[in-house]
């Protein structure tokens, strides 16, 4: 029979031992990790503005045409800038910032808040890059809206999703979906409208988009996404305007 | 050490299949094979995970006090689980995404508690080794073919090529929906356990 000490110092010993092997190969493998995460997002962006990129030569392409990034505070101002991979700008960098976390602060208008904005400059045009995320049926949704210089016409999005139901909610992350937004507008002269996804959409109307049939809860998620993610950019793209 | 053991191989594949007779690890079954790939790669995690485990609980079997035993076994089974997740999450981040939460659930996959409990505990190392291996493929074959059956029809795909071509989709030809949701899994599962006990009468009960 094994005494009680025993099984305490075995116990023990197997632990520690556990502990000692997981850290190690959490602290080997989190700068390959971290580079997923970074590459992933660098892709996301860069489909946005539909630029194909593969999990290789994202960085190079986000390197080449995002050429400036902004951290935005709520009230529209420039709060921190990367330009051509250079801190120009305050202390924020733009691509770390925590999305969630942030727009979580913009719900409770904690004036704290910054979220990013990239301005991509591609065969000559500029266009404005800012991300979204917001709930769908099963879990998170978030994406990227692409709006050309005007700061008021889409040209592309993409969206994302956790674990949204095959077939039906996850349509939204399907280009036949996607490209419905593009030339879509979100003012109606100067009032911000967002662009709603709602069944039997009115194909000429600028502001709507047509529903994932099937999808609801998730086509509604992403109606409110855009317009309560798109508000925050309000005064800067204002203040761009002027 | 003996010669090798081969039932301890084969077995799982057919009569002790643990899917289809022991009727073990159906979550995950279900779960993650709407594709090919991440049916493989769970299939590969299992595997890994049930090959380590039993080696490791068979050579230090003697040492377990009994008392602590499913906990000695659960933090081993673990620490393999994290290990695999994290290297997936370095090497292959698409497809762990993909799978998600599944991986650290292979913690509670009854197969490989099942085994360590059943087998591990009372025999040799190199006896246990062969078992989690004969019960990992028996796992993945399962796993494969369920993969390989719902992205052909369901997403006329396989390993994420396009394999019907699409002249067929042209003549009217659509792909099965129902077939990347969980229920068609179990359909498929279901209909794979009626073959198997159609053509191996020992399977049936009496």
């Amino acid at each position: 029979m094994f005494s009680n000490r025993y099984i305490y110092i075995y116990a023990t010993i197997l632990v520690v031992l556990s502990a000692v092997i997981l850290t190690l190969a959490a602290v080997g493998l989190k700068p390959m990790q971290d580079k997923n995460v970074r590459v992933e997002k660098m892709q996301q962006l860069l489909g946005a503005v539909s630029i194909q990129s593969t999990p290789d030569n994202a960085e190079d392409l986000f390197n080449k045409y995002f050429i400036e990034q902004h951290a935005i505070n709520s009230k529209g101002e420039i709060i921190g800038s990367v330009i051509n991979g250079k801190q120009t700008t305050g202390t924020i960098n733009p691509f770390n910032l925590d999305i969630k976390k942030q727009m979580a602060l913009t719900k409770v208008n904690d004036l704290s808040a910054s979220l990013p904005i990239y301005v991509c400059q591609k065969d000559g045009k500029k266009s404005y890059v800012v991300p979204v995320i917001g709930n769908g049926l099963w879990g998170g949704i978030w994406g990227n809206i692409a709006f050309a210089e005007d700061l008021n016409t889409i040209v592309g999005v993409n969206f994302d999703h956790k674990s949204e139901t095959p077939g039906l909610g996850a349509e939204i992350a399907l280009p036949d979906f996607q490209n419905q937004f593009k030339g879509k507008t979100i003012f109606d002269n100067t009032n911000f409208t967002s662009v709603e996804v709602i069944k039997r959409a009115d194909k000429n109307n600028p502001h709507q988009v047509d529903a994932v049939s099937g999808g609801t809860i998730t086509s509604n998620g992403v109606t409110d996404m855009l317009k309560s993610c798109l508000q925050f950019y309000i005064p800067y793209f204002n203040s761009l305007k002027k | 050490m003996a010669g090798i053991n081969f039932k301890l191989i084969k077995n799982p594949l057919s009569k002790e299949n643990p899917i289809t007779v022991q009727v073990l690890g159906i979550c995950s079954a279900l779960a993650v094979t709407a594709k090919l790939q991440p049916a493989f790669v769970m299939a590969l995690s299992v595997i890994v995970v049930v090959v380590f485990s039993n080696l490791i609980i068979s050579l230090i079997r003697n040492t377990i006090p009994p008392r602590i035993r499913i906990i000695v076994q659960l933090v081993i089974v673990s620490l393999l689980v994290i290990l695999v997740d994290q290297i997936l999450k370095a090497f292959v981040y698409d497809v762990s995404k993909q799978l998600s939460v599944f991986v650290g659930l292979i913690i509670t996959n009854c197969i490989v508690m099942g085994r360590l409990e059943a087998f591990a505990m009372n025999n040799k190392p190199f006896d246990s080794l062969l078992d989690g291996i004969g019960n990992g493929i028996g796992y993945a074959v399962i796993l494969v073919t369920l993969g390989i059956i719902r992205e052909l029809f369901g997403s006329g795909t396989l390993w994420g090529y396009n394999v019907i071509p699409q002249s067929f989709y042209d003549m009217g030809y659509q792909d099965n929906s129902l077939m990347i949701m969980p229920p068609m899994a179990l359909i498929l599962v279901g209909i794979i356990i009626w073959i198997q006990r159609a053509r191996n009468k020992d399977l049936c009960e009496k």
